[in-house]
């Protein structure tokens, strides 16, 4: 076992699936010999060389474009996004070609590539660094979206998604990169369409993702100081939704609440709520509560921006007005 | 109207070509003219639906281009006029038909119609139906063909992509930010741009700064030709020197082939822009014409064989009709088929 960083992780998953795969590579903006954003991809170029740690001109729908093309060629890319709300600008390659392709090529081709990089609101880094996007790809067909929010979960998930032979759009958290795991020293890999049972519990159920996973474990001290016993779920995956674990969880609480970053408007919680509305309605003893960030750009005064996101004193406040059928 | 270019001279006696060249350039200009021919009548008939861009006129540039290129291993990619790249690159022409009828047999399985053509088998890296998207793609292909050999150690990848483009895609950002990347990194790369002088009802001249687009190489330290898109004696020569340049790893060169469509951007498109005598000028330079004229003329094949050559065609296209006709089409139970690489 060895303490390691997430954004240390994430670099050691990069490394061990470049050393097994030749065909994996990195590019995007100054992930070669500046080491990337946050440091996920440091020195790797002096390993793999230039080619295999492209650093691209700042060229954002051009250089997913070029990935798809490598992908569609038997390529496995990993793209960084330096900061994912960039992808913005790639949103054609990745909607059109990345997503799409597959299918309207009637199975030709499949496109085995990675977007990652730092998504989230972070802190006052304004509102284009502060972007929610997880809710924008949502939508499109052919793309697999996962959110790490460990150290741990970050390096089994991103092997798995270097692996994976479609593409797969992963989120890592601005504020997280900092967090420690004692690692494995096996290597493992973790399944992409499987939530991760945070804490057990039988009174509700939480549904999170990415960083507001430590919002709601923050909250739990008071919730228990309330009495009540809340079991936290962390989707991983936001498409699709693993809903084997969640409904199984809801057939014992009959309560949900979920807790995300993303805002309330086509948000993922929306599209949960909508599933388990269709799915699950006889189960529940109460309407599905979503707490969301607002739905404004990210402001950047810290007292607005802290606001914006959802709180741990939220959460709490949410699981007691529900144990006590206030809703 | 736009002005007319004058036209770069072409010496046909520095072309040497055989006579087994000249009829597979012959054969692929008349393939690509009567396949879209019998498109414009299965439409009006109601078999083929959605937005159907013909490629009539254009003809010396996909063949002259993509017969430059090696039968296997190299790439093309094409735009929402794509049907004739498809053929050229070795698609065969039922399998584009039955596309365009939506068929399960479709080089796409009737999921992709008209603009979206794609075959791993020929290479074909897809009809890409927003303008300049395929740019890139493209260009990640010409990447990965570099990296096998450099990152893989494998001296045998020397693949080649060629990329189709017309005028209008000339002004997108994608262009020039893949001619710098693919400069920068000397990728075996060929960008085409068929400059037909009109993006639907935009001319080019309203829209471009620079009109002459082969001259945009330079300021990327590439290779930069302008070449008459009505010969593909021209278009073929100048493209054989462009695949060796890339094959060796010496880079990209970008072609700008002056030519014209013959027909409205569309079948959708009553064509009210364009001058008649724009029309006229064009009609008169028909490069399947003058291409006849020149293998009659150097004995490289006679008029009975050219004929010989039509009716093939004209038969294989009958065939493809009866192919996409006879075709059945997908089966609704796999409507969700082949959004993940596992389905």
């Amino acid at each position: 076992m060895a303490e390691t960083l997430m954004f240390n992780a994430l670099r050691e998953a990069t490394d061990e699936e470049m050393a097994r795969d030749k065909t994996v590579f990195v590019l995007g903006e100054d992930v070669g010999h500046y080491g990337g954003s946050y440091k996920v991809t440091k020195d790797l170029y002096k390993k793999y060389g230039d080619l295999r740690l492209l650093d691209t001109p700042i060229a954002e729908n051009s250089f997913c474009g070029m990935a798809v093309g490598a992908a569609l060629t038997g390529l496995r890319p990993v793209i960084e996004g330096m900061n994912m709300g960039f992808l913005l600008l790639a949103f054609n390659q990745i909607a059109n070609n990345a997503g799409m392709l597959r299918y309207t090529s009637g199975g030709n081709f499949k496109i085995p590539m990675v977007i990652r990089g730092p998504g989230g609101v972070g802190r006052q880094l304004g509102a284009e660094h502060s972007q929610r996007l997880e809710a924008y790809f949502h939508a499109v067909p052919g793309l697999k979206i996962v959110a790490c929010s460990t150290a741990y979960n970050s390096k089994g998930l991103l092997k798995a998604a270097i692996r994976d032979d479609n593409p797969v759009l992963f989120f890592e958290h601005v504020l997280l990169y900092n967090l420690k795991d004692d690692l494995p020293d096996d290597e493992y890999v973790l399944p992409l369409d499987k939530a991760e049972m945070v804490r057990k519990g039988k009174d509700v159920t939480i549904l999170t993702y990415s960083r507001m996973r430590h919002h709601c474990t923050q909250a739990v001290k008071e919730i228990e100081k309330q009495g009540y016993d809340p079991e936290i779920i962390d989707l991983i995956s936001l498409k699709p939704f693993d809903m084997e674990t969640i409904s199984e969880s809801i057939r014992k609480t009959h309560k949900v609440i979920i807790v995300e970053e993303c805002m309330k408007t086509g948000g993922i919680a929306a599209e949960l709520v909508a599933l388990i509305n269709e799915q699950l309605f006889d189960e529940l003893d109460a309407p599905v509560l979503r707490l969301s960030s607002q739905d404004i750009p990210t402001p950047y005064n810290g007292k607005l921006e802290s606001l914006t996101i959802v709180q741990p004193a939220q959460i709490a406040e949410a699981v007691q007005k529900m144990m006590e059928d206030r809703i | 109207m736009c002005a007319e270019r004058t036209l770069p001279k072409f010496d046909t006696a520095s072309a040497k070509i055989t006579k087994e060249e000249g009829l597979i350039l012959y054969e692929d200009m008349v393939l690509g003219r009567l396949f879209e021919d019998k498109c414009a009548e299965m439409y009006y008939r109601g078999k083929m639906f959605g937005f159907v861009h013909l490629y009539n006129g254009q003809e010396a540039v996909s063949s002259g281009i993509v017969k430059a290129l090696r039968p296997k291993g190299d790439y093309v990619c094409s735009t929402y006029r794509d049907h004739v790249h498809a053929l050229s690159a070795g698609v065969p022409a039922k399998e584009v038909m039955a596309e365009l009828f939506g068929k399960e047999t479709g080089c796409s399985k009737g999921r992709g119609g008209s603009m979206h053509m794609f075959s791993a088998e020929h290479g074909l890296l897809g009809g890409y139906a927003f303008v300049a998207e395929g740019i890139p793609v493209a260009t990640g292909a010409a990447f990965q063909s570099k990296y096998r050999r450099e990152a893989m150690g494998d001296p045998s990848s020397d693949s080649v992509a060629v990329c189709f483009f017309g005028d209008g895609a000339s002004n997108n950002g994608q262009f020039f930010e893949c001619l710098n990347m693919a400069a920068l990194w000397k990728l075996p790369i060929i960008y085409v741009v068929e400059n037909n002088k009109w993006a639907i009802g935009m001319a080019h001249d309203r829209a471009t700064s620079q009109p002459e687009i082969y001259k945009k190489a330079s300021v990327f330290n590439m290779a930069g030709y302008e070449v008459d898109g009505m010969d593909v004696l021209a278009v073929n020569t100048l493209a054989k020197e462009a695949v060796a340049r890339a094959r060796a790893g010496e880079g990209p060169t970008l072609i700008e082939a002056l030519t014209y469509r013959f027909r409205g951007h569309s079948l959708a498109d009553p064509d009210e822009l364009r001058d008649p005598g724009e029309k006229e000028f064009w009609g008169k330079r028909d490069p399947i014409k003058k291409f006849a004229a020149y293998m009659t003329e150097k004995g490289l094949a006679t008029a009975t064989e050219l004929k010989e050559i039509d009716q093939k065609i004209t038969d294989l296209v009958e065939d493809a009709v009866k192919f996409a006709e006879s075709s059945p089409e997908p089966n609704p139970s796999d409507l969700h088929r082949y959004i993940f690489a596992e389905d």
